[in-house]
């Protein structure tokens, strides 16, 4: 009896985690998230903010201003790279030329590459760069602009670089490439070095892709 | 009598020939070796696992002509690193190859790795050799 109790509770338990596996064709919503509570009609409601990626005023490689809202109606992926960097640039930028391939003929998802050595990363640099790796159109933007505003922003983006002399090229950074939605929440973090991380975030790109515009996500 | 001894003498030559050829492939296999996994940890990042390089901003390693041309300065590119504008698949590359720091052996296994990988196929490349072309740098 005891045992047939126990085979019944596992096989319970099996199943549940099977059924939370099939919902995870929603994507989990990261960063900071209060509670706000406000009057509609008359009722007091409370609402969850999520944390968003706040406004910034960038340049991209056509020298053309990039703000917050260009993105407006886009889903993007995010990362933070300098054209002379000799260690992991070239591996995620590999990777990401996958992703841009995707998505290439997809107006609504962008690829952003903030520099984080402006002072080196000029337009005509950039622009340089872009077209040795084949990019055109406005998919994929290489963006910049004042150093300690990309600083901060990386910030926000739950990532961090700094300068540091001795590494090499002389900055660190993290490699992540960061999924952000269409509300500007991010919605995925994905190490840029491996291949199988970015065939995962191509993949929830889609499942961002299919989302009902105003659903309930966790 | 005489046939027999020297029977006996060309099997004693083929089999010192045969142990010496797998005395060379045993060396060649452990410069290979040491070299992929150097490729793997000091190249692989910039050029890619199958030496495809990327787009046009890094050159790929699959020109077998370019290799056999340029065979005695790859030592040097690797020791001092690369400014100068190549044409490799006779596509221009313009970027810069950072030195690598490598000893001369290391070098060496790393270019009898790629000289024998990704299609190639130009035997070792040893630390004699590689001595021998870094002393000519230009």
């Amino acid at each position: 009896m005891r045992l047939l109790a126990i085979s019944i509770f596992s096989l319970l338990l099996w199943s549940s985690c099977t059924s939370n596996n099939r919902s995870n064709s929603i994507l989990p919503i990261y960063g900071n998230r209060e509670p706000v509570t406000k009057t509609v009609d008359g009722k007091i409601v409370t609402d969850t903010v999520y944390q968003t990626i706040p406004d910034f005023s960038f340049v991209n490689q056509y020298g053309k201003q990039i703000n917050r809202k260009s993105l407006d109606g886009s889903i993007y992926v995010a990362d933070f790279f300098f054209t002379s960097c000799p260690s992991i640039c070239p591996i995620m930028h590999r990777n990401m030329l996958n992703v841009y391939k995707e998505f290439k003929n997809n107006g609504n998802v962008k690829i952003i590459s903030h520099s984080i050595d402006p002072g080196h990363d000029s337009v005509p640099v950039l622009k340089k760069y872009a077209d040795n790796l084949g990019i055109s159109g406005d998919n994929w933007w290489f963006l910049q602009g004042n150093k300690e505003a990309t600083y901060k922003l990386a910030e926000s983006y739950l990532t961090a670089v700094k300068e540091d002399k001795s590494a090499p090229g002389g900055f660190v950074h993290a490699g992540y490439f960061i999924l952000i939605d269409k509300q500007k929440r991010i919605r995925g973090t994905y190490d840029g070095t491996n291949a199988d991380e970015v065939a995962k975030l191509i993949a929830d790109v889609k499942t961002l892709q299919a989302e009902p515009e105003n659903a309930i996500a966790q | 009598m005489k046939y027999k001894i020297i029977a006996l003498l060309l099997v004693v030559i083929a089999a010192l020939a045969y142990s010496c050829q797998s005395e060379s492939e045993i060396e060649y296999m452990r410069y290979y070796t040491s070299g992929q996994e150097l490729y793997k940890t000091r190249c692989q990042n910039c050029h890619g696992a199958q030496g495809e390089g990327l787009a046009a901003l890094i050159p790929p390693l699959t020109d077998l002509e370019y290799l056999k041309k340029n065979r005695e300065k790859l030592a040097c590119y690797i020791e001092n690193g690369l400014q100068l504008p190549i044409l490799v698949n006779g596509k221009a590359y313009n970027g810069q190859m950072p030195a690598s720091g490598l000893a001369p052996i290391e070098i060496a296994q790393v270019l009898t790795y790629v000289q024998n990988s990704f299609g190639n196929k130009m035997g070792l490349h040893n630390v004699e050799q590689v001595n021998g072309e870094l002393g000519k740098c230009e």
